[in-house]
């Protein structure tokens, strides 16, 4: 449109101008994404190794050793989390979509907005002030709690819409059946919403297994096997904050190895988030 | 073809219905503080067809969903007046709506199968979840017969197993028969059931009206008068008044209806004055 020659001269200079301005943005974007994808993937590459991956830190000073305590811990506090996210994000949107009209909708629609917007670290000193100070020593469920708590706004906000874009019809189509509410919800609404929660829910997984600042006084991190989260316990993001401060240089080599293995983690999550979309059944 | 009371031809209806089973008493229906229907009264003979008729906005929509208690679904949604079914008032205290939604099935305006399910599971859905029949055996069984009075299993036997989505939408709709059918109603209630296909796919549903209205009373709101002529022995017109509010003008055996109408306004829109 913008080549058009009927144009005057100084309207093909401004839209061309347009072009190349916003082309030019969109190639520094793109182009600073790509520059960091390849300095981490050429820095973590080379300590990404079978020890890397199995054995525990080793102390300062003597070279090799892994993180594979902090893979662990990572898994069962991003699970914990996830579980406890689920249902209670789930729920909320059910409500929401459901039943959701008025003022307490509202209100709830309102703080979930809130809540995403908290920085994580005030997430991670309330996690702190009431599941860490009461019992005098940090833990794994704390970082698990902190860890619900920030993915609650986006679990919530995509499962109700989810739930929303179930045709009204499809619901009533159950109830028309003599299924009472819950049974046409559970049945036949929930399923029909459930790739797109899916998405959500990795979406907000992926969101919070970058997350370091809220690990940092409550799961503390660990040089320890430590699968019981009633104690402290390693996390992969947090092992990379503390190596790459250190003043070891295998300890920053190992720091850009869990970097990139973080990564590759959310890769595979917004992958997965993006399949489960395509999946979603077709409405004609 | 169609055996059915045609226009100039066939049995007409009797004036009087000798056996009701489904009998409205002035039922009003609002939205919020919105009126919408106002003293609808009609009463539908066991076995026969009944078109529900009237221009957009009419209320005969609202008036099919209070029926079967489905207007209440809606948030905001009450209802007011009467339904006898078999002589029980559907809206009296204590009566369960879920009770009275399998006794009175539903088609609606877009065929609407649940989407995650298999042509098979859409059919059984019913019985299994409301615990009527229990059994892989007797379900597959009665989702069979379902599937044949809705004029479908020939179509659909080998394929069973197939997401409902990759059927026709004539197919979906005659889906949504059988589905209605598999919880063994003794009313069916059809939402425009045709206005979302294609002509041969609701010649193939009216044909099919015709055989349900042997063992279920068939009611059928429509805005298509040829269509309402077609299959219905009776026909109940309805108009909405200057606010907007659906009431009833006139009820009767479809072939006086359409022949000697006993309202100005019920001429005037079966001539094609207005409308």
């Amino acid at each position: 449109m913008i080549a058009q020659s009927r144009l005057e001269p100084s309207r093909r200079a401004q839209g061309l101008i347009g072009v190349v301005l916003t082309g030019f943005c969109s190639a520094l974007a793109a182009g600073l994404l790509i520059m960091l994808l390849g300095y981490v993937i050429v820095q973590g590459w080379g300590a990404i190794n079978p020890a890397f991956l199995t054995q525990l830190p080793r102390p300062v000073g003597v070279s090799g050793g892994g993180v594979a305590n902090g893979i662990v811990g990572s898994a069962i506090i991003i699970g914990l989390a996830t579980l406890m996210a689920i249902p209670i994000g789930g729920l909320t949107g059910v409500y929401l979509a459901v039943y959701g009209r008025g003022l307490g909708a509202e209100f709830i629609r309102f703080l979930a907005e809130v809540l995403g917007g908290i920085p994580s670290i005030a997430v991670g000193l309330f996690a702190y002030t009431i599941l860490v100070q009461p019992f005098s020593h940090f833990s794994g469920f704390s970082a698990a709690f902190a860890f619900t708590v920030l993915m609650l706004p986006l679990m919530v906000r995509t499962s109700e819409e989810a739930i929303r874009g179930v045709p009204i019809a499809i619901r009533e189509g159950a109830l028309a059946l003599g299924l009472p509410d819950y049974g046409s919800i559970i049945h036949v609404v929930l399923p029909a919403a459930r790739p797109l929660i899916v998405t959500g829910l990795l979406l907000a997984i992926a969101r919070i297994t970058g997350e370091t600042a809220p690990l940092l006084f409550t799961a503390f991190g660990s040089q320890f096997w430590e699968v019981n989260p009633g104690n402290p316990m390693a996390e992969l993001s947090l092992q990379i904050f503390t190596y790459a401060i250190s003043p070891y240089d295998d300890w920053h080599r190992q720091a850009w190895g869990g970097a990139l293995i973080l990564i590759l983690a959310v890769l595979v999550l917004n992958v997965g988030a993006r399949i489960a979309i395509s999946r979603r059944p077709r409405r004609s | 073809m169609i055996e059915r009371p045609t226009l100039g031809g066939g049995e007409a209806a009797p004036e009087e219905i000798a056996d009701v089973a489904l009998d409205a008493v002035a039922v009003n229906a609002w939205y919020g503080k919105k009126l919408a229907i106002r003293d609808v009264s009609i009463a539908f003979g066991r076995n026969s067809i009944t078109a529900l008729m009237g221009p957009s906005g009419c209320g005969k929509t609202t008036f099919l969903r209070c029926l079967n208690r489905i207007h209440e679904s809606a948030i905001g949604a009450r209802s007011a007046g009467q339904v006898m079914l078999d002589g029980r008032d559907i809206y009296a205290p204590g009566t369960n709506p879920i009770v009275t939604r399998r006794r009175v099935g539903m088609v609606f305006q877009r065929p609407n199968p649940f989407p995650t399910m298999s042509i098979l599971d859409n059919v059984t859905a019913g019985p299994r979840r409301t615990g009527l029949l229990k059994g892989a055996r007797s379900l597959r069984e009665s989702a069979e017969e379902a599937l044949g009075k809705a004029a479908l299993f020939e179509e659909v036997k080998d394929k069973l197993d197939a997401p409902a989505s990759a059927l026709s939408g004539g197919q979906q709709q005659r889906l949504c028969i059988a589905r209605a059918l598999a919880v063994k109603p003794e009313v069916l209630l059809m939402d425009e059931p045709t206005s979302a296909l294609d002509p041969l796919s609701t010649l193939k549903i009216e044909e099919l009206m015709g055989s349900l209205a042997k063992d279920y009373t068939v009611i059928i709101v429509t805005h298509n008068l040829q269509q309402a002529g077609r299959v219905s022995d009776y026909t109940a017109f309805m108009l909405g008044d200057a606010d907007r509010v659906g009431m009833l003008v006139e009820h009767g055996p479809t072939k006086r209806i359409f022949t000697h109408p006993g309202d100005k306004r019920t001429e005037d829109y079966i001539t094609g004055r207005f409308g």
